[in-house]
Formats: structure tokens, C-alpha cells, sequence
């Protein structure tokens, strides 16, 4: 007599198995957007290539750039599909002044970029939605002091004030010391520079989270307030976050190639792609044109293909704006 | 007669509405107070169910968000069960907390998008730690067979239900930890009318068979009718009328009480004639002075414009309303 | 007899998804007479505003009129061109929203809408239109019409908001206003006052008025006839009393048992089990058979039309095809 059971829905009428973990991935309106959207597939099928070529980048370069004992000087400036002079040997894409391969060079530059740029992003998002979350479920004064801070870092462009972070570290840290940690200070840099954005979504977000009623809910049974940041309101917020951290890692891996162009970034015994074409800008009016081209496209394609997957990602996540 | 489960004494709260610093001193304006509730006193006993009716800003919302811990009072004492609340002192509440629960207006928005339903339910007895390991899959499942539901529901996601099937998992996440105390914020305002039905239905059955103590807030005056014993009616804060449900209808003290029932829609279509429904709530942040339903109320005096009434005891329960002490002085002369 | 202000046959209007084509009006048809205030009623979902949406041609992509046609006074104006239906709308079909807000612009005062809206609609000066704004503004209850219409929408209160609609949803004269849940973001105290407004200021212009909402006794109040909706078809339609008070169709008996009143004194409501199906699943035969106490075998199979019943009434339910057979051949 109690209650009739349940009102009927629509797994109630059609009776099928349940399907996979793989199959309903695959059948939600993520996926079914993605694969609507040709732009979304190409740039993800860019990244991929990219990044799967970069962290195979040993078994697949033809070539140790970073080897001595395989360089040859005389194989220095080699045009692309063209033998070499001297050696005879023949590059695709060419070779550098020291006779390193640069399709090899850039496999390997692709992947101290992208693991700057991965380990800057997460950094910055650890950093921007631990802030976030906190500045926006205390609000008062915690909420201000943040707030203003971020505002302050706003004003200066980020790439000065990586310059700047970068400086500072580096006078902290021992010569000795100063090449193995450049790239970890360079993720530092990279990472301050960009936890602003993070944190300021996550803060607009958490206060709408957090007078919904299922925070209420886990309040009046006087759950923890760090149980209730993590367990409820993180899992919830995820969303935009992501799409920043998609659009953030095209912005830092950009942001890598500009200091090391600059020359305050990673040392050029692991050169990045900005260092690659920091290199090769030096040759571009002597007429080895190759040595700064190839890098900057592979630079110009991940950061577009993993900027355009961003901005889908964002359309996705966001139907009101289709 | 029943104990008391929950008394209320003078529970006040002020917002600050002000504006920000630097505004209010370029403005030159006053720090500005909004008083949600003002001095509201009433007791809920053992097994009844106490209604909270009222219109926007009458307060309702705000008093049971006090009592359950969600705000501060400004002012006011909350007593359960014999013992003050104090919600800063985490280790005493905890074994308090355990024994009241919410039940809220949308069921859309109280259960997590991203938690299953069994987490959802559990949630409760983890955090009370009431149960551990395999017995909690089974209680959940119990409770949800108990809300009409089945046990397999568990791994599915808030998404996959309607509206009415979430309301029912928020109640048996609200039964969970046992409670003797439900605070029910417009349980069915968010639902259909044919939902509601059930919903109020299975609310009374639990009530029935776990001897619950109810605190329904809400804004129909029918849906109260059907479930409370009695009602408390608020406007603008204040408390002006307490009394058993049923007379509240017949007897109503407070022209505004009065007002409201002549608001209802007829769907009896009985053709009783109605005083026709006056003006609009007041802005709280500036209430009317003295009673502050002066400026609609039909038998408005004098006095109602510069003092507020205290509580007349009436027939049927108690009234703020200087009526009434005309009516208790010409009793008192004859 | 006249012929109805409007006339609706066979709407069907259906979103095409990825998951195939919902159809959430299937073969709506009803007439709304001059001066009638016709109530439409419906669960969330069954389709009440999508009517309302699909007559004054403003549906929300992709939804679309698949079929049916939609006639106001003789005219038909389901396959308007976009801008004849938008002069129809305002002129000659007038709108009010569940919130005032989406239907006045905030950055213009009250005066130069309405002002707006009547110049646009009919052929008089700009201070003919002003006077006719302001006596409007009075009818509608606005206190000190005359200062307060060059107020602007953010400085009146909720209640005062929705009046200001109605006026401006009356500016033009117009032959039908179509309401959609005009009351239900208001308090209880101010719902009854805009709906006296409503029902008053239409009876005295001769406008019809199609009522659509989900609160019973706002259409108790307020309507002459009901039609109520289920899962996007019409369930009932008919007198108000009759319906309200011996409802014939299986899921206005419940609907009616259901809903708590200040006078019943049953301890406990009667309830229709489950809730209405979504529209990806609408059952085979008469879309409320899960929940049906009566449903026999025809239901599970065949849907059924509206079965013309005494006193005006319709009814789509198969209880009542079987009856007059019975009667005809008893």
C-alpha cells in the first residue's frame, strides 16, 4: 500500500542489455558532437600524431641529435631530400649547422615542449582550482585577498612575468645546479603565470555550486568542508576547467617557445622547439631556410590543432551556445 | 499531551544587504539590514508535523535553514529535543545532527549530478559511520524498496530519473541516518500535481510507521492544509498566527490569514464570495512601521500604524493582531 | 454560429533528434470561440506551451510543425511567411510570459514600449498612443499611471511587471491573447489579483484568451472551457465544471483526486502511479495505459481520437467508443 514503485522511465519501456562502458562513451552527445565535428577530428588527430611521435620520439627519430659521437660536422647544412655534398647522406628534412638531423631534432624538441607545457597547465590548474575552490566557498576576505592578487597579475602581460619568475629563480639557484633545473623553473614560470585564469573560473564556479542543495544537503550532516570542496563541488566544476587547460596548454607551450626564443628558457643541450627556431632564425637570411621552417610549423600546428580541439571542447561542454 | 522534539524561542536573523564599503561612502548611505525572521517562537512536538506557511520573503526558508545548521541565527535559541543547539561545537552536534534531516524544494538540484544514487543515499550513514562495508549496499537498498523504488536503482546516476523518482531518493538519502526530525523546504513545489500526490502520500506513510516529526515549509495553502497539525502563518518575518491546522481554515485570527485563504484558487467551485486580494509584499529591507501589514490589511486602526502587536492566545492557537485586544478588552468588560 | 477566433486541427509538431524524430504535439485540435477563455492544462512536458509557441509561429528550433493547420478568424497562418506572422503577432494575437522580465526590454521605459507597440499596430499620433497607454496602464491597475508610465520595467514590483505585460499584450486590440502560466512566478496574494486583471480586461475588450498553465484552480477561476494534455495529445476537452467536476477521461479523474484542497478531508490523496512517459517513450496505443486503472486490451494497441460526448464535451479515451456501442446496439 505504500507508494506504487517507481514512475516509468525511459530504461523502464525499452528493455535492452546494458551496454558497455566503451559503447555508452561512445553513444554520449561528447562523443556524437565530436564526431559531427570534421575541424574537432583533424585537430585531434594532429595533437595525437604530435604527441604520440614526441614521446616515441627515441624509437622513431632516425637520429640522436644529442649523441656527439653520431654527429657529423660535415653533414652541417644539408637542404632537405637533397645529398649531402660531402657525405652524400640524404635528410628529409635537412640538417642544422652541426650536422643534426632536424626531423630528429624536432621529434625531440616536440618533446621537452609538450612536457613543459603539460607539467606547467597541470601545475597552474593545481595551484588555480585549489585557490579557486577555496576563494570561492569562504568568499569574505580570503575571496578579496585572492581576487585582488589575481587582478594585480592580470595587469602584466604572462610571458613578462614568467620572465620575471624566471629571474628571480635563477638567482636563487647555484650555477651547478642552474642547467639541470632550468626546465623545472621554466614550468614554474610557465605555471604562476597562468594559475589566474584557473583559479577565477573555478571561484565563479564553486559559488554557483555551492548554494545548490546538494552542498546544502552535505551540510546539514555537518560534512567536512574539505570533503564537500573535493568530493562534490571539484567533480563539478571539471568542465570548464578543462577547456582551459586545453586552450592553457597551446598558450604554454607558446609560452615556452617564446623564452626559449628569448634565450631564458631550456638550455640548448635539450633544445625545445623555441629553442629549435631560435637556432634556426640565425640562418634564415644565409638561405637555410629549413632549419627555422620545420620547426616553426610543427610549433604552429600543435598549438593550432590543440587551440582549435579547445575551442570545440568549449562548444561541446556548453550547449546553450550552439 | 506529546513532549516537545523542537522549541524555538526569539529566533531572529538580520542579512546585510549593505552595499559596499567604498559605495556606502561615496553615497553617503547607511549600512542597510534585511530582517528575514524576527523574534519567532514556536514548539514542534513528537510526531506531529508543524507547517511554515508564507509568500516570498515571509522568512519561512530562512527559519528552517536555522534550524538545521545552514545559517546563523542573529538572535534566538534553538532547542532539540531538551538540548540547545550550537552548531560550533562540532563534536556535541554530531550526535544531534544525526537525528534531523532536510528534505529540499528541487530535486534537481539536492542529489550530485556526479554521484550514483547509492553513494548519494549512503552519504549520510558514511559520514555518521552508522554502518561499513556490504551492510551499507544492503540499508540502501532497503531504503530505496522503502521509497518505492528498486534496489538495482543504486548504480544509476540522478540523471536517469524524473523528477518525482528523485524526490524519493532524496527521502530515503533523508531517511538514512535514521532521523527523528524531518525539515521538509517545499517538498512538491518543484513537482507535477499528479507527483505531488504521491510524494505527500509516501510522506505521511513514513511519518506513520518511523513516528517522523515533521517541519514543512511551504507556500500552498492546501498542500498544508492536507498535511500539517498544525500551521504557523509568517509575513515579513513575523510569525502572526499559530493554530491547529484544521481551525486555521475555518477560524482564521489574522486578516492576513484571512487574505491568504481568499487568495486560493476555488477548485471546488463553490462560488463562496472572497474579499478581494490587496497590494503587494512590502520590500523587507524598509518594512511598514508598527504591524507591518498595516498598509493591506482591510481593519487597519491607528495603532497598527505605530505599535507592533504582541502574540494574542485565541481560540484556535495564538495571533499578532491588534483586533484582538479589542476583542479580549470588551470580553473583559462584559 | 460564429465561426471560432481560432481553430487548431491535427498539430503535429516534432523534434527531429540524433536518437530520431520526438513528437511532441500529435493531432492537437481545438477551437477557441469568441470571447472564450479557453484553459489548457498539462504536466510539465505534455505540451501546453509548445501549443502556445507553434500558434504564434515562434517554435524553438528544430522543433516544427510536421502537419495540422492553425486558423485565426478564417485566416490560415501556420504557413505565414516570417513577416506576416510577426504582424499577426502583437496585432493581432497578444502575448503574456510566465516572467515579465523576458517580455519587456529593460533599457526602455514603460511609456515607449507600449507607445511603441500601439503606433506600430494601429494608425494614431504619438499623443493619441500616449493616452491610450496611460488610460490602459490605469485599467491594468497601475497606480498613478499617468507618472508612473515613464518608469522604467525595473522599477515596478513583480505583480505591477505582469500587469504592465497585459497592458502592453493589449495595446493593439488584439482578437486573442495567449497567457502562458501568467501567474506562476507571482506570490499566491498577487497571482489572484492578475488573473481578475486578465479575465476582466479580455471580457471587456472581447479578446479570447487561450490560458495556459499547470495550476487547476487558476483555470477553475478563470476558464470556460479546459482542454487538458497528456504526453502531447489532448486527453479532454470541455465546459470547465464538467470537467473539473466529473471528469471523464481516466487521467483528469486522477489528475482532479490529486490535487489537495482546503476542503477535502481524505487522509490521503488519490495518486496516479508513475508519471507521464518521456517523449522518446511513449507507449503503443493510448499514451496514459501504464498508468491507466482501466485500461483494457484496445488501449495497449490503438490510440484513440477525441470521441465527441455530451454537452461539448471530447474525451480520447477507448472507456467511451465501447459505450456507445454498446448504446447503439443494446
Amino acid at each position: 500500500m505504500r507508494a506504487t514503485k517507481g514512475e516509468t522511465t525511459m530504461s523502464d519501456i525499452i528493455k535492452k542489455p546494458e551496454p558497455g562502458r566503451f559503447a555508452r562513451a561512445w553513444d554520449s552527445d561528447i562523443a556524437y558532437s565530436f564526431r559531427k565535428s570534421p575541424l574537432a577530428i583533424v585537430a585531434a588527430a594532429v595533437s595525437l600524431l604530435i604527441i604520440l611521435a614526441a614521446i616515441f620520439a627515441p624509437w622513431i627519430a632516425p637520429h640522436d641529435p644529442f649523441n656527439p659521437a653520431t654527429l657529423n660536422l660535415m653533414d652541417g647544412f644539408t637542404p632537405p631530400m637533397e645529398p649531402n655534398q660531402f657525405t652524400g647522406n640524404t635528410y628529409w628534412l635537412g640538417t642544422d649547422n652541426q650536422g643534426r638531423d632536424v626531423f630528429s631534432t624536432i621529434l625531440y624538441g616536440a618533446r621537452i615542449s609538450l612536457f613543459v607545457g603539460f607539467m606547467a597547465v597541470a601545475f597552474a590548474m593545481v595551484l588555480g582550482i585549489t585557490l579557486g575552490l577555496i576563494a570561492g566557498y569562504r568568499g569574505g576576505w580570503i575571496d578579496s585577498l585572492l581576487m585582488r592578487v589575481a587582478d594585480v597579475q592580470l595587469t602584466f602581460p604572462s610571458i613578462l612575468l614568467a620572465l620575471l619568475i624566471f629571474g628571480v629563480a635563477r638567482g636563487f639557484i647555484p650555477p651547478a645546479y642552474r642547467e639541470a633545473m632550468a626546465i623545472w623553473v621554466l614550468i614554474v614560470a610557465i605555471g604562476l603565470s597562468e594559475w589566474v585564469q584557473y583559479a577565477r573560473v573555478v571561484r565563479g564556479a564553486t559559488m554557483v555550486e555551492k548554494s545548490k542543495e546538494y552542498v546544502q544537503a552535505a551540510r546539514v550532516i555537518g560534512a567536512h568542508p574539505a570533503k564537500i570542496l573535493i568530493r562534490h563541488i571539484l567533480p563539478n566544476v571539471m568542465g570548464p576547467v578543462l577547456v582551459i587547460a586545453t586552450i592553457g596548454l597551446a598558450l604554454a607551450i607558446i609560452a615556452e617557445a617564446t623564452l626559449s626564443f628569448l634565450g631564458v628558457g631550456v638550455p640548448s643541450t635539450q633544445p625545445s622547439l623555441g629553442t629549435l627556431i631560435r637556432i634556426g632564425q640565425g640562418f634564415l637570411f644565409s638561405g637555410e631556410w629549413w632549419i627555422l621552417l620545420f620547426p616553426s610549423l610543427t610549433l604552429l600546428a600543435l598549438a593550432l590543432s590543440v587551440n582549435l580541439l579547445g575551442d570545440w571542447l568549449r562548444d561541446a561542454l556548453n550547449p546553450r551556445l550552439r | 499531551m506529546a513532549d516537545v522534539l523542537l522549541s524555538v524561542e526569539g529566533l531572529t536573523r538580520r542579512f546585510d544587504v549593505s552595499k559596499p564599503w567604498l559605495n556606502r561612502v561615496l553615497e553617503r548611505e547607511d549600512k542597510q539590514f534585511l530582517t528575514a525572521a524576527e523574534q519567532a517562537s514556536f514548539e514542534i512536538k513528537r510526531g506531529e508535523t508543524f507547517a511554515l506557511v508564507g509568500e516570498s520573503g515571509s522568512g519561512k526558508s530562512t527559519i528552517a535553514k536555522m534550524i538545521v545548521g545552514l545559517l546563523e541565527p542573529s538572535a534566538g535559541v534553538i532547542r532539540f529535543d531538551g538540548q540547545d543547539m550550537d552548531f560550533a561545537s562540532g563534536a556535541a552536534m554530531r550526535t544531534l545532527r544525526r537525528r534531523f534531516q532536510m528534505i529540499f524544494q528541487d530535486p534537481f538540484a539536492s542529489l550530485n549530478p556526479r554521484w550514483r544514487v547509492g553513494d548519494i543515499i549512503a552519504e549520510p550513514i558514511r559520514t555518521f559511520g552508522l554502518l561499513r562495508g556490504a551492510e551499507i549496499g544492503n540499508e540502501v537498498g532497503r531504503l530505496l524498496d522503502l521509497v518505492g523504488l528498486s534496489a538495482a536503482d543504486s548504480a544509476k546516476f540522478p540523471h536517469e530519473f524524473s523528477g518525482g523518482q528523485r524526490q524519493r531518493i532524496a527521502i530515503a538519502r533523508a531517511l538514512s541516518s535514521k532521523p527523528e526530525f524531518i525539515v521538509c523546504d517545499e517538498p512538491t513545489s518543484a513537482l507535477d500535481v499528479s507527483v505531488q500526490a504521491q510524494i505527500l502520500n509516501l510522506m505521511r506513510d513514513l511519518q506513520d510507521e518511523f513516528g517522523l516529526t515533521y517541519l514543512l515549509i511551504s507556500h500552498d495553502l492546501s498542500v498544508v492544509r492536507h498535511m500539517a497539525n498544525r500551521i504557523g502563518v509568517l509575513y515579513l518575518g513575523r510569525l502572526v498566527e499559530v493554530a491547529d491546522s484544521k481551525r486555521l481554515f475555518t477560524e482564521p485570527q489574522h486578516p492576513y490569514t484571512s487574505m491568504l485563504l481568499d487568495a486560493v484558487p476555488d477548485l471546488a467551485l463553490s462560488g463562496r464570495r472572497r474579499m478581494p486580494v490587496t497590494g503587494e509584499i512590502p520590500n523587507p529591507i524598509n518594512p511598514p512601521s508598527g504591524c507591518t501589514f498595516h498598509p493591506r490589511c482591510p481593519k487597519v486602526m491607528d495603532i497598527c500604524r505605530a505599535q507592533n502587536p504582541p502574540d494574542f492566545t485565541t481560540a484556535t492557537g495564538r495571533a499578532a493582531c491588534h483586533l484582538l485586544a479589542t476583542e479580549v478588552a470588551a470580553a473583559e468588560k462584559i | 454560429m460564429k465561426p471560432p477566433i481560432l481553430s487548431v486541427r491535427d498539430l503535429v509538431v516534432e523534434f527531429p533528434t540524433r536518437r530520431g524524430t520526438l513528437r511532441a504535439l500529435d493531432h492537437v485540435s481545438f477551437d477557441i470561440a469568441e470571447g472564450e477563455v479557453l484553459g489548457m492544462v498539462g504536466e510539465s512536458g505534455a505540451g501546453k506551451s509548445l501549443t502556445g509557441a507553434a500558434i504564434i509561429g515562434l517554435l524553438e528550433p528544430p522543433g516544427r510543425v510536421a502537419s495540422g493547420e492553425i486558423w485565426l478568424r478564417g485566416e490560415r497562418i501556420d504557413n505565414l511567411p516570417r513577416e506576416k506572422m510577426r504582424r499577426i503577432r502583437g496585432r493581432r494575437i497578444g502575448m503574456v510570459f510566465q516572467d515579465p522580465l523576458t517580455s519587456l526590454n529593460p533599457l526602455y521605459t514603460v511609456a515607449e514600449q507600449l507607445i511603441e507597440t500601439i503606433r506600430t499596430h494601429m494608425d494614431v499620433s504619438d499623443k493619441e498612443a500616449r493616452t491610450r497607454a496611460v488610460a490602459l496602464l490605469d485599467r491594468v491597475g497601475i497606480p498613478a499611471a499617468a507618472r508612473r508610465i515613464d518608469d522604467y520595467p525595473h522599477h515596478f514590483s513583480g505583480g505591477m511587471r505582469q500587469r504592465v505585460v497585459i497592458a502592453l499584450a493589449l495595446a493593439a486590440e488584439p482578437e486573442l491573447v495567449i497567457a502562458d502560466e501568467p501567474t506562476t512566478a507571482l506570490d499566491v496574494s498577487v497571482q489572484a489579483q492578475i488573473i481578475d486583471v486578465l479575465k476582466e480586461i479580455c471580457a471587456e475588450r472581447g479578446a479570447s484568451v487561450m490560458l495556459i498553465t499547470h495550476d487547476m484552480g487558476v483555470i477553475a477561476e478563470t476558464a470556460d472551457r479546459v482542454a487538458v494534455l497528456y504526453a502531447g495529445r489532448l486527453a479532454e476537452i470541455g465546459p470547465v465544471r464538467d470537467v473539473i467536476q466529473n471528469a471523464e477521461h481516466p487521467y483528469t479523474a486522477g489528475l482532479m483526486g490529486s490535487i489537495p484542497t482546503l476542503t477535502q478531508t481524505a487522509a490521503r490523496l488519490t495518486q496516479i502511479p508513475g508519471s507521464m512517459p518521456r517523449l522518446n517513450a511513449i507507449p503503443q496505443g493510448c499514451a496514459f495505459n501504464p498508468r491507466c486503472t482501466k485500461a483494457f486490451d484496445k488501449c495497449f494497441v490503438e490510440q484513440p481520437d477525441l470521441i465527441a460526448r455530451p454537452d461539448g464535451r471530447q474525451v480520447s479515451c477507448w472507456l467511451y467508443d465501447a459505450q456507445e456501442k454498446e448504446v447503439s446496439h443494446g
